[in-house]
């Protein structure tokens, strides 16, 4: 809830983007044709019976009376094709924000974004590509359709009276312009003071929570009850205030729609009353007043969701021009020959001055399998990373068979060198599917074969569905250690010429995590790829051809 | 939907009086429209068909200012009192979610804080719409609709009889197209969801993409998703929309007859100008209320979704029976450090779930003994702890201690017995000594340091810079995982308790913090019933045998006791009857 949500990074974004000039015409031009049409009923209506009122002959208004009723239709028609069009529009828009921020994130993870807090930020980052369709459906659309039915509507008071043109426009532009800041002004006013207070009843929620157990087992659920209803007391108090400020702008907004056509009526009456103009048209100029306030009513609405756009487009130019943890990769580059993976002489830290990782030593040759234990924030995952160039080295050097890993292609390193990661994700996908992500073209025996090298083979056997089981929003419907175990066999069905696995056992029990080490151990052996595992284990450890630890900052 | 707004409305009832005076204000609102058109379509009429001069229309005017200033006044109460309603059902909401929380299902597994704060705060907030606008709203469309009709009836009966004719074909046809519509949401929703949640799932997974070098592919992926994820959903919208279009439809071709109706009377003298503009200008005003309706509901239909969250968890069965269905008929509690706890046929089921999490589970636990509790995980080992804890309440089956059934024991008299230690404690945003004294606020301040002293984590808090007054927890100082438990272990010290459970309690230390940490279990455990879970063998040893949890079965492992422990005891070997 950010107070001062500030419109550049929109206009930046606006500018970058393709602008769906036609289909956003196409909507302007039928939202403005349904309120003209609106207006266009009322004032033919006005004037049809003002009209009849003179008692003329029947054909006479014959005209009026089919404009009433085609205006009447078009108006449904019209509204019913801009909602269409509209609503396309923005999820086209939708489309290519997913692809343009998706394409951004891509270099940033998993370095970029730093480890804690990365999935809030993640999801947080979904909502906001997701909030700024709102630009075009809410926020740009209302504005155009304001404009132009808003002029037209006073072109029209125009030319039946220049000055209840004047008084019209006056009205419009309040009521677009006035109520709009000052709405936008309450609600802004409004987030900044209920900011603390918001906060406030999160922390407290967030420690009701996750501590109710242990609130429950002393005693104290009435203590925290109470907390959570004085947190709750302190927003309301200041929502009340703010309630206020939103009714004086909907009692402003109310006032001048209805002022309108009494100001248009009272500026023509002296014309009227001399003749200069026609009578018959004073119905006409009240219900234009009447109808075509509809035109600037959204626009409070839309100056809302400028602010909220704004704050999501904020936020997300400031998670994407996050510097890249590594400079943007050759295009091309070398094969490298056969060879060790040789992280040599490595210094890093996550702040510039500190130091996590010092002179760091390490060579995996293909065949070979290795462990690192050591204790947690020594750094463990933090190699991982290095040896993936997910992280750049401060000073150092990591090669792959005599190659830099900075002079390998994107494509190229990521098919030699393979990083499971601890939060390894389990798609909302089949299980087929999430393994083949590890190799596109293994056959199902290959997949079954993996599964029941990680100890998944049982559990498979009573899957229904078999390999092509859903497995559910994030991985719901697997358990923590079945998602490790998806993860490890997914890694093993990779090609790649060294494995990493960073903590491939920390939801296991002991004796499926000694299996399940001692099994990617074997695998070096069984095909002469570089395996490194990074554990915080120590038990079945001996299976490993080497087991080094990490402490303070070296390897031993 | 329609059933969740059955349980929005009932929600609403808590504001019945604010909500009430929404309505009548928007009502005095209804009265003052009707009130302007009367006398604006005096003053055409009058200027237009008599030449009346301005100067007497003045007092017209200023009254139809005076009403323009009214009906702002009205605009303003109404999304006033609207809101400070809204405000009253948010919070009793929270009060309730909270309620749940605390008093019925403490231990649920699956909650997760940050999704429950999330429904309290922005979920909440997100159903302001709902009952400041809405609501009030719907209760005026029923209201208003019959006043301009009555008004209108005695100038144009022509009028009334239109109006009175079109106006039901509104909720008539709306509620045919909205069935239609339905029909064709629920075909396409769950896909439709499955391919808005797709995009969230890749972002999720980039890292994992990246390193499977398959991210760039995936572009390509969100495009085709994205697109079919818009043609699904405007076959959805096209349904939808016709709803919107019938309203629409009615109100403009009600009106257009309206005024060719009055015409054609107008012109053969049957009726005044005055009457005919004035039913002409309250014509559109009938169905303006119903509009808004829709615009309304447009409007809250963000809260809706925030509000399946919200009562998912208000409307959550219980899982502990709570303090008020106690019957405390003995008033005596049983001390588990005297009497044996016995499980009988114990079975364990969540609400809604298709498998039992235990079924058929005997065990006896004596006085003074440690049980180990060992299986694989999703066994069922910490609901054991949780009925142990009276946390939840076993659904099937016996649980007692000596003879006293536990679920007829007081339950905050039982818990002040128990202590626990999980796998990841709380620690609470507060000084040191407010969490260890957690039970009891009012413990002193020696006995704090004594218990802290026990935990072997007298001299980790007095190095802190305020030392028992240090704050901890979120926004203060942050515990790593070691210094928590050690804090969960002087809480379990200095209550003293008869029963200790321990949850995997160094599960996430390294082996050396392990290794100390058992030490000062083991001062725990003395003479207390003790139930242990485990994987670490260390920890294990230090219990006087070890159950093993399959399936939602125990069994006593023979001989698997500490090398500390007296001679093995005799086992009843109860388990597995499944």
């Amino acid at each position: 809830m950010s107070g001062a949500a500030r419109i550049g990074p929109l206009l930046n974004l606006l500018r970058s983007l393709p602008l769906p000039r036609r289909r956003l015409l196409a909507s302007t031009l039928l939202g403005a044709g349904a309120v003209l049409a609106a207006v266009g009923l009322l004032s033919v209506s006005g004037y049809l019976v003002s009209r009849a009122a003179q008692r003329p002959e029947i054909l006479a208004l014959t005209v009026a009376l089919v404009g009433v009723r085609l205006f009447s239709l078009l108006r449904a028609s019209l509204r019913y094709g801009e909602r269409l069009v509209s609503h396309d529009m923005a999820l086209r828009a939708l489309g290519e924000l997913r692809v343009r921020f998706f394409s951004a994130l891509v270099p940033l993870v998993p370095g970029g974004l730093g480890r804690r807090g990365r999935a809030e930020l993640l999801s947080r980052f979904v909502a906001d590509v997701d909030r700024l369709q709102d630009l075009y459906l809410r926020a740009l659309l209302p504005a155009l359709v304001a404009l132009l039915a808003g002029s037209a509507s006073v072109l029209i008071a125009f030319l039946l009276y220049p000055p209840a043109a004047g008084v019209l426009a006056g009205f419009l532009l309040a009521g677009g312009l006035v109520v709009s800041w000052l709405g936008r002004r309450a609600a802004r006013e409004a987030g900044r003071r209920q900011a603390a207070a918001r906060a406030a009843l999160t922390t407290a929620l967030v420690e009701t929570a996750g501590g109710a157990a242990e609130i429950a087992l002393a005693g104290r659920e009435s203590d925290w009850l109470a907390r959570v209803k004085t947190c709750d007391r302190a927003l309301v108090a200041i929502g009340r205030r703010d309630a206020a400020a939103a009714g004086l702008g909907n009692g402003l907004g109310v006032t001048l729609a209805a002022g309108a056509a009494v100001a248009m009526v009272a500026v023509t009456l002296p014309a009227v009353s001399d003749g200069s103009v026609a009578g018959v048209l004073l119905a006409a100029i009240a219900l234009l007043g009447l109808a075509s306030y509809e035109a600037v009513a959204p626009l409070p609405a839309a100056a809302a969701s400028v602010d909220a756009c704004a704050t999501a487009a904020g936020r997300l130019e400031e998670l994407t021009s996050v510097q890249r943890p590594i400079p943007e990769p050759p295009a091309s580059g070398p094969e490298p020959a056969d060879g060790p993976l040789h992280a040599s002489g490595v210094n890093f830290g996550y702040e510039p001055g500190s130091c996590l990782l010092e002179d760091l030593e390490l060579r995996l040759a293909g065949g070979e399998s290795v462990a690192i234990s050591g204790p947690s924030g020594a750094g463990k995952s933090t190699i991982a990373e290095l040896l993936a160039r997910f992280l750049e080295p401060q000073s150092g050097s990591i090669s792959l068979g005599g190659v830099e890993l900075g002079r390998l292609s994107e494509e190229r390193l990521r098919g030699l060198v393979l990083l499971s990661a601890q939060d390894s994700y389990v798609f909302a996908l089949s299980l087929r599917e999430n393994l083949l992500i590890g190799n596109p073209r293994a056959d199902d025996e290959a997949l079954i074969g993996a599964l029941g090298r990680v100890g998944l083979g049982p559990w498979l056997a009573d899957l229904p569905g078999g390999l092509g089981a859903e497995l559910g929003e994030a991985g719901a419907n697997v358990s923590g250690g079945q998602r490790q175990r998806i993860a490890a066999a997914r890694a093993l069905l990779s090609p790649a010429r060294f494995l990493i696995f960073d903590e491939p056992t920390a939801h296991l029990d002991r004796e499926g995590a000694e299996a399940l080490l001692a099994e990617l151990a074997r695998e070096a052996h069984l095909s002469g790829r570089g395996v490194l595992v990074i554990t915080h284990e120590t038990a079945g450890l001996d299976r490993f051809d080497r087991s080094l630890t990490l402490g303070a900052g070296r390897l031993g | 939907m329609r059933e969740l707004q059955r349980r929005l409305n009932r929600s609403g009832r808590a504001a019945r009086l604010q909500l009430g005076a929404t309505v009548a204000i928007g009502a005095v609102g209804t009265v003052l429209i009707v009130a302007q058109a009367t006398v604006l379509a005096q003053v055409i009429s009058r200027a237009f068909m008599e030449g009346a001069v301005p100067s007497e229309l003045v007092g017209a005017l200023l009254a139809l200012v005076a009403i323009a200033l009214g009906r702002g006044l009205v605009g303003f109460g109404f999304e006033w009192t609207g809101r400070l309603g809204a405000a009253r059902v948010m919070s009793e909401l929270r009060g309730r979610l909270v309620e749940r929380i605390l008093f019925d299902r403490p231990g649920d597994p699956d909650r997760r804080a940050g999704a429950i704060a999330a429904a309290g705060v922005q979920g909440v907030e997100a159903l302001e719409a709902y009952y400041a606008r809405y609501m009030p709203q719907v209760a005026l469309a029923a209201l208003a609709p019959p006043v301009i009709l009555l008004w209108v009836l005695p100038r144009d009966w022509h009028a009334a009889a239109i109006l009175a004719l079109t106006f039901p074909m509104i909720p008539v046809f709306m509620v045919l197209v909205g069935k239609l519509a339905e029909r064709s949401v629920r075909k396409r929703w769950s896909s439709l969801t499955g391919l808005s949640n797709r995009f969230l799932d890749l972002v999720s997974g980039l890292a994992t993409l990246r390193a499977y070098g398959r991210a760039e592919a995936q572009v390509e992926t969100i495009a085709a998703a994205s697109d079919e994820y818009r043609v699904q959903t405007m076959a959805t919208l096209r349904v939808a929309f016709l709803s919107a279009l019938v309203l629409e439809l009615v109100a403009m071709l009600g009106t257009a007859l309206v005024a060719a109706a009055i015409g054609v009377q107008l012109a053969s003298g049957t009726l005044q100008l005055e009457q005919g503009l004035t039913v002409l200008l309250l014509a559109p005003e009938l169905y303006a209320p119903l509009r808004q309706v829709g615009a309304q509901f447009h409007a809250s239909t963000d809260g809706l979704a925030a509000a399946e969250s919200i009562f998912e968890v208000i409307d959550s069965e219980p899982l502990v029976r709570g303090p008020s269905a106690v019957a405390p008929a003995t008033g005596r509690v049983p001390d588990p450090a005297c009497e044996p706890l016995l499980l009988r046929g114990i079975g364990f089921s969540y609400p809604d779930a298709e498998q039992p999490v235990l079924e058929n589970l005997c065990l006896r636990i004596e006085p003074g003994e440690s049980v180990a509790l060992t299986g694989p995980s999703g066994a069922g080992k910490t609901t054991l702890a949780s009925l142990l804890l009276r946390l939840a309440d076993p659904t099937a089956g016996e649980l007692r201690c000596g003879s006293a059934d536990l679920g007829e024991i007081d339950l905050h008299a039982w818990r002040e017995q128990v202590a626990w230690i999980p796998q990841r404690p709380t620690i609470f945003a507060a000084s040191v000594r407010e969490n260890v004294a957690l039970h009891d606020p009012a413990a002193d301040e020696d006995e704090v340091r004594a218990a802290l002293a026990e935990a072997g984590a007298l001299r980790l808090v007095e190095a802190l810079p305020d030392g028992l007054a240090t704050v901890v927890g979120e926004g203060g100082r942050r515990l790593s995982a070691g210094e928590a438990q050690r804090v969960a272990l002087a809480r379990a010290f200095l209550r003293d308790p008869s029963l200790v459970v321990l949850d995997e309690p160094t599960a996430h230390l390294d082996d050396e913090t392990a290794s100390a940490f058992d030490a000062a279990i083991t001062r725990l455990l003395v003479g207390r019933t003790a139930l242990i879970i485990t994987h670490r063998s260390a920890l294990a040893a230090l219990a006087d045998g070890v159950v093993e949890l399959r399936h939602g079965a125990a069994c006593r492992v023979p001989g698997g006791s500490s090398p500390t422990s007296a001679p093995p005891q005799p086992r009843e070997l109860e388990g597995t009857l499944t």
